[in-house]
Formats: structure tokens, sequence, C-alpha cells
């Protein structure tokens, strides 16, 4: 389902000299439908930078990045649209909206844009709401204001609302008490089990091992460093 | 899926000055791309000349119009021309009094737009202009009012309903939150992402501020002495930047 061929990347920064910074070289790797790969390394190593090359959030040097047999790459920016609205679905750790809108509407947003009835799409928000404890007296408000925690959910139930069949985490268990961590956790064991193909980045071991059949170490990408 | 709107090598020069040069793209429908740049890039011109303010110097633009297919808007005759910008185009200006009539009451500024395509029915149209009052969030008791009477952002959601009433596909629009207190602006800016879903429709936005593509716009261009310097996925653009410039621009936003 994501399949990257010695992929590399590098960011030239114009406005410092023009130091070129080489960051992934010869990146190959296979997520098969239904598996979960973890992706590991020290902070810094481009294990985020990894994942942004998959949703073709950074540009690729070289190399293909298939996601559902499209190479995100070369693709046309429509195409990479239509892929993050029906096939990739990416969990960042970050809660970007804008201001204004309620909670639920962002929830139910993803399911707008694949074309789900609108009733249908609050509907199926205020479930995923209810299920990551996001109190309903909060639903009508916009998420910008609430705590870190809060925020995070939110995220994960709009990431989680659509059944992508591609889904990239950016450490979706950070900051989330053991009740809410469970409740996370059984929703990627959800995702699996009905044949999403998962790239996660998890700093919490005890998920990763739950989780993940198998990790990849993002060092052997980093150039200079590969053993 | 044909495009709605090809851009084939538009140039425009203001004697030997550029205003801008060798812009091409196409916009699909449903689509809405950003066009970033410091003042005096040629972004507004770019964007004049789209909508017919301009003549280009060289250059097509090649509208997928209901009736005939895609045609090149800029030989197209004027008349044909003024009939497109009053049914499937409309242009949201930065001043919301370049865009309406402050002499005629609110309701009255919808209505003409409806009267141009041949509305006569009073009732209707008034019934129509209502509806949109609300849909930009200006209390229907202003109806009668007029829009001199408005504080800057309700002449700017007043434009905004006056160019939508008659369901165009295209909207250009030129810095549609410049000048507009930081709490307009995000009223608007949702309102705008709402009816862009809502209504299907696609649009060409010019705005210096990267905070604004960022949330409304699904694709950039960065302009820069009247060349396109870098374009592409809006994210990809201000996460990752290539050029040299845009990386100035990117890096020159002040953190809130």
């Amino acid at each position: 389902m994501i399949e990257l061929k010695d992929v590399s990347k590098c960011f030239t920064l114009h406005n410092q000299g023009g130091a070129v910074i080489p960051v992934l070289q010869g990146a190959s790797l296979n997520v098969a439908a239904g598996e979960c790969v973890a992706l590991t390394g020290a902070s810094g190593v481009g294990k985020s930078t990894l994942m942004r090359v998959i949703y073709g959030n950074y540009l690729t040097a070289s190399g293909q990045v298939l996601v559902g047999g499209l190479d995100v790459a070369k693709a046309e920016p429509r195409e990479i649209l239509a892929l993050r609205r029906e096939t990739i679905g990416y969990v960042s750790q970050f809660l970007r909206v804008v201001p204004r809108v309620p909670t639920l509407e962002v929830v139910a947003e993803p399911l707008l844009a694949v074309g789900c009835d609108r009733q249908a799409a609050l509907d199926k928000a205020a479930e995923m709401l209810a299920r990551l404890n996001i109190p309903e007296r909060l639903w009508s408000l916009s998420p910008t204001t609430f705590s870190g925690g809060e925020q995070q959910r939110v995220n994960i139930a709009r990431g989680f609302a659509h059944p992508y069949p591609a889904m990239l985490l950016d450490e979706p268990t950070a900051s989330l008490d053991p009740h809410n961590r469970e409740t996370v956790l059984s929703l990627i064991e959800r995702a699996k089990a009905h044949g999403a193909a998962i790239v996660g980045i998890f700093h919490d071991i005890e998920a990763r091992n739950r989780i993940c059949d198998r990790e990849i170490d993002v060092s052997e990408f980093t150039p200079g460093m590969a053993a | 899926m044909n495009p709605l709107l090809q851009v084939k090598g538009i140039e425009k020069r203001y004697g030997a000055r550029i205003g801008c040069r060798d812009v091409s793209f196409d916009l699909y429908p449903s689509e809405v791309m950003g066009i970033v740049g410091e003042s005096g890039s040629g972004k507004s011109t770019l964007l004049n000349c789209m909508a017919g303010h301009l003549q280009p110097d060289a250059g097509q633009v090649i509208f997928d119009t209901r009736a005939d297919g895609p045609v090149d808007t800029v030989t197209m005759s004027e008349p044909e021309r003024r009939m497109l910008s009053r049914t499937d185009w409309a242009f949201v200006h930065q001043h919301a009094r370049d865009g309406l009539r402050v002499t005629i009451s609110a309701g009255g500024n919808i209505g003409e737009r409806l009267m141009a395509v041949g509305e006569r029915h009073y009732g209707a149209i008034r019934g129509r202009a209502i509806d949109w009052l609300g849909r930009v969030e200006i209390d229907e008791t202003r109806v009668d009012d007029r829009p001199s009477a408005f504080s800057g952002g309700m002449q700017q959601r007043l434009q905004i309903a006056r160019n939508l009433v008659t369901g165009p596909r295209l909207v250009f629009m030129d810095e549609p939150t410049g000048g507009l207190d930081v709490s307009v602006q995000a009223r608007l800016l949702d309102l705008l992402r709402g009816l862009v879903r809502e209504m299907g429709l696609s649009a060409v936005i010019v705005t210096h501020d990267l905070a604004v593509v960022r949330l409304l716009a699904d694709r950039l261009m960065v302009m820069k002495d009247g060349h396109v310097v870098e374009a592409g996925l809006t994210d990809q653009v201000l996460d990752d930047p290539q050029h040299a410039y845009t990386q100035l621009l990117v890096s020159s936003v002040l953190q809130v």
C-alpha cells in the first residue's frame, strides 16, 4: 500500500549561504495493507521528514513514493489532494484549524470532503468525539482554545473519522492519560483490522510493541550515518 | 475532468516594465489557487488580466463555459465577457467600495446582480437578497440600509453576497481580508471556506498573507518581479519552499 524506493531528500537553505543539508538517502520501505510499521531512531534522524515525504508535504530529491499506486514524488497537486481526501490520512502532533469553526465540524470535515451526507458526517463526528471523551458541551466551540491533550484527541477523532486505507501517525499517544491512550490504541487496532497500512512514530515503547508488526530504523537512511 | 480555467503564457507590460510574464496554470473545478508575493510582484496585474479587467499583451485565458465549452476569454467579444462576469464569474475587490454601489441599499446591491441576469420579480429578488444577507451573517433588518452605513467587515461580506448570489463557478479575489481586523478576518475566512465547499466554487485568491492561503488555498503560486518563482500544493510550498525568495517569505512571517 505504501512503498518507498530509494528515496532521498535534502534541504537547500538559500538564505544561509545556500547550505545543502541532506536528510534522507536510499530510503526504501514497503508497508502492506493491515500492517503497522514503527519508524525509530533518535530525534532529528528524519522520522517526521520521512512521513512528510510520504504525505507529499515535502518534495523528494529522487526516488519513488508510491501510495495506493500513485507516485507522490511526481504527482500533480490535484492528484495528491484527491489521494489525501480518499486514501491517506495524517494525524500530526498539531491541530491546525480555521478559527471559529466548531469542533464537531472540524471532525466531520474529512467525511464531508469525501462526499458524505452532512447529517451522517456530523453523527459520525459526534460518535468519534464521544469515544475520545471530549465533553459534549465543548463540541460547538472551536478547538483553538482547548488544552493540549484535548486538541490532540480532537486531532485523532478527525484523523480516524474516515477509514483511510493508509495512515501516518505522528506520536498519537503523546500527552494522553492512560484511559484515552487505551482508546486511541484500540482505534489504531481497529484501523489495522480493517486493512489500513499504517506508518507511525511511537515514543511510547509499550504502545509500539503492542501495535506495530515491525520497526524501521530511520538512521539507516541518514546520509553519512549508515552502518 | 476538464480544467475550468486554463491560463497560458499571460504577459502584461506597462511600457518597458513587466507587469507579469509567462504565467501558465490550469485550475480544476472546486480548486482554490492562492497567489502570493510582495506588492509590485505582479499578482494583482495577473488577476486583473485573468478577470478581463486588463488586456494582456500575450497569452490566453481559456474558460470552460457552460454553453460552448472552452473559450479564450481574451479574444471574446466585450458583451460576451461582460455576460460571463455577471454569471459564471465573480470578482471580490480588496476595497469593498470598489465592488459595491454605496448609494443604493444593501438589498439593492445584491438584487442588482440578479436583475442583470434577467430576474424581474421584486418579491423573489428581495427574498433572495435577504437569504444571502443571512448567509453572510448580516441581520436582515439592514436590508434597506446603504452600505455606507456598514462597517468595513460588513461591507466586505455584502460584496461577497452580491458576487455569489448568481451562483458563479469561478471567483477572483483580490486581498479579500486586507485591511480588516483579525477577528473579522477569521469570520470572513470561515465564511469563504464554507461557501467554497457548499457551492463547489473554484477561486483564485491574491493575497500577501500566508496564513490566509494556508487556510483557504489548495494550491499556491509565488510571484516575484512578474514571474512565478514557485508553485505547488499550498502546504508543500509553505513547509518545504524551494526558491530562495519563497524561503525568505516564509521565514519572515512573525510568530504570534
